[in-house]
């Protein structure tokens, strides 16, 4: 970027935008015009150091920016239009406040002396995103935008990251001012908390030396305060095994033999039972998601819980807490190692190998499996596949349900930022557009959406996004006819009562001829066998492609922790299978 | 348990609304809520009177910490501290009761502020107990119409915990 050049006499609220986005360091923004937004897509027409990438939907707009930021840390940005603009943009925000992903979004808005008269296209938006954004403001006073903006980068991106939205009036964005630009940021009712209290972290340290069953959780907070090295030695230096959330997976290598994968609704038995047998579990920026626990009251009953999170209504939200410790994940972490190093090894060593024993037996019981078929395409299979030919080493992005479980579980993640997923809200549509942003952000890495055929539907028209940008990102859709994690439920709890989840044949859309349609490249796979030639054939195509891959429609995500049970009442697919033998032989 | 929390916040449009979407949107109660400018008219102050266990509490003292606008919050049920609120109550007595409604406003050092042919409009200040006792008498006299303030509420000077 270089040094911003000086800015002279009075320009207009557009320009100050404009100026602000350059000196924040911006290159694109996703989004969408309309009508009072004008002012800055004008500018924008012949900017060469600003790029907009013109979405077909404003969700598609903000997922894209999320997938920019999770996969850079840098703010993703948005520029929409005022009412069914700013509008279209509430799941988008939402999806990135419970996944703390910085952005910045801008929304038009009617010019001041026109809001709460219903003015054409008017939309209070600024208190519909009140509860789903970090911050939001209507911007009143072309002088005070510059400060404006540079707060709202700062306050999306410092502490826990989080959405930041500015409404602005189409007078304020024509009205003309100095350009200020605050050289320091000084919010006194705003102050993130960074370094730990030293006095807790050093009593967490005596903690795990002491204990004989410690499990580490890691979250998202590792990957957004991009910790992973000092995760590492932690679990490394006090021989403690891994689980992660969701968002946690790549915080800590996968392929470690220190990692138990996945825990949670559908994590792996070993993490699960490692959990509830553990006595102290070290939680690491993460915030004890119902999906995590399972029921509250049988969650590791025998834990002592140190809890590190940067954000102090996490702790002690869902979870009773021991040892509290409010701050960056990276800094608590370097100095928990250092206080751990100064703690003798031979404290844990013993007793550490006698844990990790067990949990090496629970992993010998029951891995993460399924029952291959040589007729019909798995859609574990699929995904493993990707993970092989891929090496691990593509970013992944996922659209929410069986997919996004068969995702988390069958591709080891060993890297941070390869995962992009959309954990808290669980957002249909997310994948897609994501893999758009992400691609964006880093053109050389193959993006691959690994999608459901519900779930494509809800941002199927960025086809055209991906096309027109020359985004060769891969869209991996395992198609099962149905909403297969609705279905999964409705056969397992509803008794088989498929209620509205049954989305027709697989020529509905045909997704090749829908990808030629749009100019990509379709591509089927109806076989086992022609899974792999097939993943690697549309690598090779330096366009997007849809990939097709006709699974197995009964296929469902184990192990399962129903709802509302605790994490070791897990269901798996051998139990069902001896059931259904069971019931033929009582026919 | 009940908590007098008092929070200091910017003096900007949506605040208010920004605090109780949180109460609202996390399903805690107010009981009473009063906002007020402070000396320094960018800060405003408000009292909230709300209930919850410990784990309510001490989640709803956070949350409001991590609203970008809040500078403070303070819960004064942990501290040493005097409350107050005001009702106007208009009563209209029958003629025998006249002289009681006034008696009584005197002994709770209530102050007559409107008088009417039928009715006495009686402005009383002080704390939740003596409201009550006051409105409690006030019943049978005939109540006409009736407003409340919400809690205000300021720590005493020696900030001795409880």
């Amino acid at each position: 970027m270089g040094i911003p050049k000086k800015v002279s006499g009075k320009i207009s609220g557009a320009e100050i935008i404009i100026e602000c986005l350059k000196r924040e360091g911006v290159k694109h923004i996703f989004g969408y015009p309309g009508g009072v937004i004008l002012n800055i897509f004008d500018l924008l027409y012949d900017d060469k150091d600003l790029k907009l990438i013109l979405t077909r939907h404003e969700q598609g707009a903000v997922h894209a920016a999320d997938a920019y930021a999770r996969s850079t840390g840098k703010p993703g940005v948005v520029l929409v239009t005022s009412g069914p603009g700013a509008t279209n943009t509430v799941t988008g925000i939402a999806t990135a406040s419970m996944d703390s992903v910085p952005l910045v979004v801008f929304t038009g808005q009617v010019p001041t002396m026109l809001i709460g008269n219903d003015a054409f296209q008017e939309a209070d938006i600024v208190g519909i995103t009140r509860s789903c954004t970090k911050y939001n403001i209507l911007a009143k006073d072309v002088n005070q935008l510059a400060r404006q903006i540079r707060e709202a980068f700062y306050i999306a991106a410092s502490g826990r990251p989080g959405p930041v939205l500015i409404d602005l009036p189409k007078d304020v964005t024509s009205g003309k001012a100095e350009f200020v630009w605050p050289e320091k940021i000084d919010i006194r009712s705003y102050s993130p908390t960074y370094e730990g209290s030293k006095w807790m972290i050093e009593k967490a340290a005596h903690e795990i030396a002491k204990a004989k069953k410690p499990v580490i959780i890691a979250g998202g907070g590792c990957i957004i305060s991009e910790a992973s090295a000092e995760l590492k030695e932690l679990a490394e230096l006090t021989d403690t095994p891994v689980t992660m959330t969701l968002m946690g997976l790549g915080a800590f290598p996968g392929t470690h033999s220190l990692s138990l994968g996945m825990l949670g609704m559908h994590g792996t038995y070993y993490a699960n039972k490692s959990v509830q047998e553990s006595d102290l579990l070290i939680a690491i920026g993460m915030r004890f998601d119902d999906r995590v626990t399972g029921k509250i009251e049988g969650f590791a009953p025998h834990a002592k819980i140190v809890h590190i999170d940067i954000d102090p209504t996490s702790i002690r939200k869902n979870v009773r807490v021991d040892i509290p410790i409010v701050g960056d994940v990276k800094r608590v972490l370097k100095v928990l190692n250092k206080f751990l190093k100064g703690e003798v090894k031979e404290q844990w060593g013993e007793v550490r190998k006698a844990w990790l024993k067990q949990i090496a037996a629970w992993k010998n019981e029951r891995p993460l499996t399924y029952t291959y078929s040589p007729d019909v395409i798995k859609p574990q299979y699929v995904v493993e596949k990707i993970y092989e030919i891929t090496k691990g080493d593509a970013i992944i992005t996922t659209e929410v349900g069986q997919n996004q479980m068969w995702a988390a579980q069958f591709y080891k993640y060993d890297k941070p930022k390869r995962l992009l997923t959309s954990g808290g809200l669980g957002t249909m549509g997310y994948g897609f557009p994501a893999a758009i942003g992400a691609q964006l952000a880093h053109p050389d890495k193959l993006v691959i959406d690994i999608a459901g055929d519900g779930s494509i539907q809800m941002n199927i028209q960025e086809l055209a996004t991906a096309v027109i940008y020359k985004l060769p990102v891969k869209v991996a859709i395992l198609n099962n006819r149905y909403l297969g994690m609705v279905r999964q439920w409705q056969e397992l709890f509803y008794q088989e009562r498929y209620s509205h989840v049954y989305l027709e044949t697989e020529t509905t859309p045909d997704f090749v001829e829908l990808a030629h349609a749009y100019g990509a490249v379709g591509l089927r796979a109806t076989k086992p066998s022609e899974v792999e030639p097939v993943i690697r054939e549309a690598i090779k195509i330096k366009k997007p492609v849809f990939i097709d891959f006709v699974c197995d429609w009964k296929e469902k995500v184990y192990p399962m922790v129903p709802a509302g049970a605790t994490l070791d009442s897990m269901l798996f697919e051998e139990k069902e299978k001896k059931a259904e033998k069971k019931l033929k032989a009582v026919k | 348990m009940r908590h007098t929390i008092s929070v200091l916040v910017e003096n900007k449009f949506g605040v208010l609304s920004r605090v109780a979407g949180l109460f609202s949107g996390r399903g805690y109660n107010i009981e009473s809520l009063s906002v007020g400018e402070t000396i320094d008219p960018n800060i405003s102050i408000m009292t909230i009177v709300t209930t919850g266990d410990d784990w309510v509490i001490e989640q709803i003292n956070k949350q409001l910490n991590k609203l970008i606008d809040v500078i403070k919050v303070v819960d004064l049920t942990e501290l040493h501290h005097v409350e107050r609120e005001m009702v106007l109550i208009k009563v209209a007595p029958k003629q025998e009761n006249k002289a009681e409604v006034l008696s009584i406003a005197e002994i709770f050092r209530g102050r007559i502020v409107d008088s009417s042919p039928n009715t006495y409009t009686i402005e009383i200040t002080g704390d939740e107990k003596k409201i009550e006792a006051f409105v409690e008498l006030m019943k049978p006299m005939g109540i006409k119409e009736f407003v409340r303030t919400g809690k205000v509420a300021i720590a005493r000077e020696i900030l001795k915990k409880k």
